[in-house]
């Protein structure tokens, strides 16, 4: 039944990119035909939710020097500091409230994942686009590049990168950019040379409309699905990079941790039973990126069956 | 044709040159080595001496000349740390490396195809939607994390498998491997099943997407409606169907594996090519890192080549594209 | 569910039955915190090299458990004049291969321990200076310079080897086995570079029977790793156990713990030198007259930190409060430094004596994988500070960046930080060590103050040390380093904060005898 069903999607999908009717209502109700979707985007919501708004929603500033005290070290989830607050999640080495390391990590989390996401993605999309459209030796030298860097296993890319460059926001951003470019500008170039093969670019073409008008109005809104998908994946893989990394000892500081590292941090008290320094990050990690996958994963089908991963 | 192989070895060769100047010189400006070696009640007198000692005295651009004039008699340098040749160490360490990385592969497949081939055979049953729930997970769980929950679990927890290291190694054609013995082989179980949990999720995707294919196909629904019996057409025609996209990726991904077993041999302890890298980066032992990189970026060029090649004679339009341009 | 469990179970059994299998009851599986570089004993000068090679090599001098000097290939030693000492060498002792052990063998090692090639911490450290003379086959004198009260604290830090065997051997001919024949309690076996050593009792050895037949060492850098590796019966010590695990770990009965003071102190050093330091600010961030060079503002800090909570809530009670530059016990200790009391009014009204009532802002920067809870530490302090007025960012680091950043970051060489973190083992036992390197005004041309990152100078100091280094007599060096240990902790050239204790974890039935030194030694690990 179902089969049927999603070759008729298919269908439905084909069609609608070549005719333009509604096309934001018909995403929309294929994207929440599927219930696992729909739960994943409210949970995801509610994510970007946290992460957005920590500093007002958290019970503490985890952060502030002021507020931290190391007498309130290691409390079991439920207990109560000395200033009467109640740690939800117990709290840390250092006395801070779990649930607001959390909620600042996510934040730390997300906020890489995301940037990293959204510069690789602009870098990839000009850097494919430029491939596509010109062609010839421009393309063959972009390629070339690109091929080379796919060949590379991002993770190592961004371990060397990090252990020259040092721990930082910014620099784990920069790692995570020049690890993902390559994977835009490949997508964008694959789609872009379908469409551009297509008859409407001819004809743009041949009514002498400028490169920028092609590109920008023409070739630009037709690459964009496949391009979702990958971001979205990408992004969801950038988070689980970045918290690989810090657990490696070269992302993030101590300062700004984002959920790798915290659960890098609780670690060292997972076999002594002090539990929670270590897990509920780790959930919070675990929530985070299979909201994103499932997501990723139905923009997918919606969006381009004929995607391989 | 020979054009076009001379071309692409001479642009492998500005690669290996341009890497090497990038990796030479980034590494360099980390941090001091001789901080991390010096003993502590060493006097001005005895850091100078052991900066002497290591070539640290001479200007950087000096420094990399002689790790290039070297590099072409195939010496790589010696590590700070061990006074061995960098490329000594590495070659030590890759066969712990390449076994861990097919073990994972071999489990990747072994487990892998028949969850991907069940769950394209009843895509509705519920135990086909767990595997997919499951191969999300896959996807999702950082490896790191996944390690350390197998050591607390089955090493500590259940004592079933040792924590960490590689057990009993025999000799097999002159090198060590640890899969022969039962001691190795406990040993090797949970650190290759966390590797291979990614690429395991890949192989159902792809047995699955394969098998829900090759269902629907009429030599299949011939091959039923002729009586044979469910389990002989699974095997013999949706597993040559499947089988040529999983082993291609999986090719492809090998690099990956090895890659990521920097992470694996990290949490367990494994005496592998990962590890090294790793101690060498956090303990500043310049000469094994840079050659760590060379060796890998020679490889993944040689690998890029030859596929190229192989491609070039067996689709003659990428040939004669690159010789016009 | 049943079904899938028993061959499950059965698998798991049988891969656990066979390999896993405890080793013999004379056998041994340390695992250590970081692997040795190198099986050469002299190769490099550093703690898990030297820990190994203790057992293979023996010294002229062997430090015991608290580092107190006895006995070991000489027999007796004393100062003959103000410049020769005299050694008497123990007679009948046998290489692992049966060759004599005679003084040929220590001039040998005189040559060979400073000049290793490619060498990264040489021993030269502790032989410079000074010349052997071969008396007879068992004694041998040693000149020096000047009066040198260290010399049976040097001899005690070096492996002697075998001149048969290292003549022309390299730190390779070691490591594979070639030339490592020492007159140790254990003999070398195997070395697998990341993964094993294993050692082998020697039948023949002079001193105490050792007590196992056979030792393997492994190392297994995470803590959190290292106790589950020991949990799940893999080794039977570990070395370096986490705080975080102690309280579980003694309450396991299978286990058995064994903690000792170590002569490691965890200290902050403050900028002294410099006028305007860059990580001290005003409290809006603008350029403030260093405030560090104030003793009273240095006491102020001594007085906010609150070192009880440090040792109860970060180091998990596993550490001991500091006043001074080494615990009780050790020689060159002042009897009348006590810790500083956390007092945060007492800091309060130092902090407006000086000036600075309203506060500042200060950046402590420290190692976060080179001390026990190193970061934390650093973390526990800027809160303590920062309640006292003193606004105080935290920045840690991997060590491999930290300590060039921290010794020579600046410019021109000069220490980059303001306010660090850092520790201090003192390798001789005692302190002039600590006094040389750490509160010396530094000297590049006479080797003082080689880590004296804060740049402390006191020309009275520095005269007591002097003094001290040339005093062989005990009783009168003993007053002048304790002398010089007083005026520097009282000036606020350091602030102490604890000495780490070392915890070592074993299966029940085996205890460590715990080192000062922090060392991991095969002899010392007794069973009871």
């Amino acid at each position: 039944m179902s089969t049927t069903g999603e070759q008729a999607r298919q269908a439905a999908a084909i069609a609608q990119s070549a005719t333009v009717q509604t096309p934001l209502r018909r995403f929309l109700s294929d994207f929440f035909e599927s219930k696992v979707a729909t739960a994943a985007v409210a949970v995801f919501a509610i994510i970007l939710f946290i992460a957005i708004f920590a500093p007002w929603i958290s019970p503490q500033n985890p952060y502030d020097l002021m507020v931290v005290d190391v007498m309130d070290s290691r409390m079991p989830p439920g207990e109560k500091s000395l200033t009467g607050m109640t740690f939800v999640l117990g709290s840390d080495g250092a006395g801070r409230d779990m649930l607001s390391a959390i909620f600042y990590g996510l934040r730390t989390s997300l906020g890489v994942g995301v940037m990293s996401g959204i510069i690789a993605l602009g870098i990839g999309m000009a850097v494919g686009l430029a491939a596509a459209y010109f062609g010839g030796r421009t393309d063959t030298l972009i390629m070339r590049v690109v091929d080379l860097q796919l060949s590379f296993p991002a993770i190592l890319i961004a371990l060397i990168l990090l252990s020259i460059l040092g721990k930082g926001v910014d620099k784990i951003i920069i790692a995570l950019v020049i690890a993902q470019w390559a994977y835009y500008a490949r997508t964008v170039r694959g789609s872009a040379l379908v469409e551009r093969s297509k008859e409407y670019i001819e004809a743009a073409t041949c009514l002498a409309l400028s490169h920028r008008r092609i590109v920008f109005r023409h070739l630009l809104p037709n690459v964009l699905p496949p391009l979702i998908v990958v971001g979205t994946l990408q992004t969801a893989h950038a988070i689980s990079l970045e918290a690989t990394l810090s657990f490696l000892g070269v992302g993030l500081p101590q300062t700004e941790p984002s959920l790798g590292l915290l659960i890098s941090n609780g670690f060292e008290y997972m076999l002594s039973g002090k539990y929670w320094i270590s897990f509920f990050p780790g959930v919070a990690l675990l929530i985070t990126i299979v909201s994103i996958n499932l997501v990723g994963d139905q923009l997918r089908d919606v969006l381009n069956p004929r995607l391989e991963r | 044709m020979s054009v076009f192989i001379t071309r692409r070895i001479l642009q492998s060769l500005v690669v290996v040159f341009v890497m090497s100047l990038l990796v030479f010189f980034g590494v360099n400006i980390v941090g001091d080595p001789v901080d991390m070696l010096i003993n502590p009640e060493a006097d001005q007198e005895d850091i100078e001496a052991a900066i002497r000692a290591l070539g640290l005295d001479r200007p950087i651009h000096e420094q990399y000349w002689y790790f290039l004039v070297n590099a072409l008699k195939g010496d790589l340098g010696k590590s700070f740390i061990f006074a061995e040749p960098a490329l000594k160490l590495i070659l030590q360490r890759m066969p712990a490396t390449l076994e861990l990385a097919f073990a994972a592969m071999f489990l990747a497949v072994v487990i892998g195809i028949p969850l991907g081939v069940f769950a394209g055979l009843r895509p509705h049953s519920k135990v086909s939607k767990t595997i997919m729930a499951g191969s999300i997970l896959g996807f999702s769980l950082p490896t790191f994390w996944v390690g350390l929950m197998f050591i607390m679990i089955f090493a500590v927890m259940l004592g079933w498998l040792p924590s960490t290291g590689r057990g009993e190694t025999t000799s097999l054609l002159g090198i060590q491997v640890s899969f022969l013995t039962l001691d190795g082989l406990s040993h090797l179980l949970l650190p290759a099943l966390n590797l291979a949990l990614f690429k395991m999720s890949l192989v159902i995707r792809l047995a699955r997407a394969g098998t829900r294919e090759v269902a629907l196909q009429d030599y299949i629904k011939f091959a039923r409606a002729k009586g044979l019996s469910p389990s002989r057409v699974v095997l013999v025609h949706v597993m040559k169907n499947i089988l040529i996209p999983v082993v291609t990726v999986l090719g492809l991904e090998l690099g990956g594996v090895i890659a990521f077993a920097v992470v694996t041999e990290t949490v367990f302890a494994w005496p592998g090519m990962g590890k090294l890298l790793i101690d060498s980066i956090q303990l500043l032992d310049r000469p094994v890192v840079v050659a760590y990189l060379m060796i890998t970026v020679l490889m993944f060029i040689v690998i890029n080549l030859v596929v190229d090649i192989l491609y070039s004679i067996l689709d003659p339009r990428v040939r004669l594209k690159d010789v016009k341009s | 569910m049943k079904l899938l469990k028993l061959p499950v179970a059965a698998l798991a059994a049988m891969l656990v039955a066979l390999p896993v299998s405890q080793a013999g009851a004379n056998e041994l599986t340390i695992g250590l915190a970081s692997e040795p570089s190198s099986i050469d004993p002299h190769f490099h000068n550093l703690g898990p090299n030297n820990a190994v090679a203790r057992v293979m090599f023996d010294r002229l001098i062997m430090p015991d458990d608290k580092q107190r000097l006895l006995p070991g290939l000489a027999v007796s030693w004393k100062a003959i004049d103000d410049l020769t000492w005299e050694f008497k060498l123990r007679q009948g002792v046998k290489f692992h291969d049966g060759s004599p052990f005679t003084a040929d063998d220590v001039v040998f090692t005189f040559q060979r321990a400073p000049d290793v090639e490619g060498s990264p911490s040489s021993f030269g450290t502790y032989l410079k200076g000074k010349t052997i003379t071969r008396i007879d086959d068992y004694t041998v004198h040693i000149k020096t310079e000047r009066p040198y009260p260290l010399m049976p604290n040097d001899m005690s830090t070096f492996s002697i080897v075998s001149r048969k065997h290292g003549e022309g051997a390299k730190t390779q001919d070691y490591n594979s086995g070639k030339a490592t024949v020492g007159t140790g309690a254990y003999k070398f076996v195997e070395y697998v570079p990341g993964d094993r050593i294993v050692l082998e009792r020697n039948e023949n050895y002079w001193g105490d029977k050792p007590e196992w037949t056979r030792v393997t060492l492994k190392a297994i850098k995470s803590g959190p790793s290292r106790v589950a590796a020991l949990l799940a019966g893999d080794v039977d010590l570990i070395e370096q156990t986490p705080t975080a695990d102690i309280e579980r770990l003694k309450n396991d009965a299978n286990l058995t713990l064994s903690q000792g003071i170590s002569n490691r102190v965890i200290y902050l050093h403050l900028d002294h030198d410099r006028d305007s330091s860059p990580f001290v600010k005003a409290k809006d961030g603008g350029d403030i007259k260093n405030p560090l060079k104030d003793q009273r503002v240095r006491m102020a800090i001594s007085h906010a930190i609150n070192r009880d909570a440090i040792v109860s809530r970060v180091m998990e009670g596993i550490a001991i409060k500091a006043g001074q530059l080494l615990p009780e016990g050790f020689f060159g200790r002042s009897p009348n430094l006590k810790p500083v009391e956390y007092d945060p009014a007492l800091a309060k009204r130092h902090l407006s004596e000086a000036g600075v009532g309203d506060g500042f802002k200060l950046t402590i920067h420290g190692p976060n994988d080179r001390y026990i809870n190193d970061a934390k530490i650093a973390e526990a302090v800027a809160q303590m500070l920062t309640r006292a007025g003193i606004q105080t960012d935290v920045v840690t680091m991997p060590r491999s960046v930290y300590f060039k950043r921290a010794s020579r970051g600046g410019p021109d060489g000069t220490p980059e930080f303001s306010f660090i973190l850092v520790g201090w083992g003192s390798g001789t036992g005692e302190a002039s060590s600590p006094l040389k390197s750490l509160i010396h005004t530094y000297d590049k041309s006479r080797g003082f103050g080689a880590s004296n990152r804060g740049r402390y100078s006191n020309a009275e100091v520095d005269k007591l040390i002097e003094d001290a280094l040339a005093t062989v007599d005990d009783a009168k060096r003993q007053d002048l380093l304790a002398r010089a240990t007083e005026i520097a902790i009282n000036d606020g050239a350091i602030i102490p904060l604890h000495y780490q204790v070392n915890t070592w974890a074993a299966r029940k039935g085996i205890k460590y005898r715990a080192r000062t030194d922090e060392a991991t030694v095969a002899t010392d690990v007794i069973s009871e």
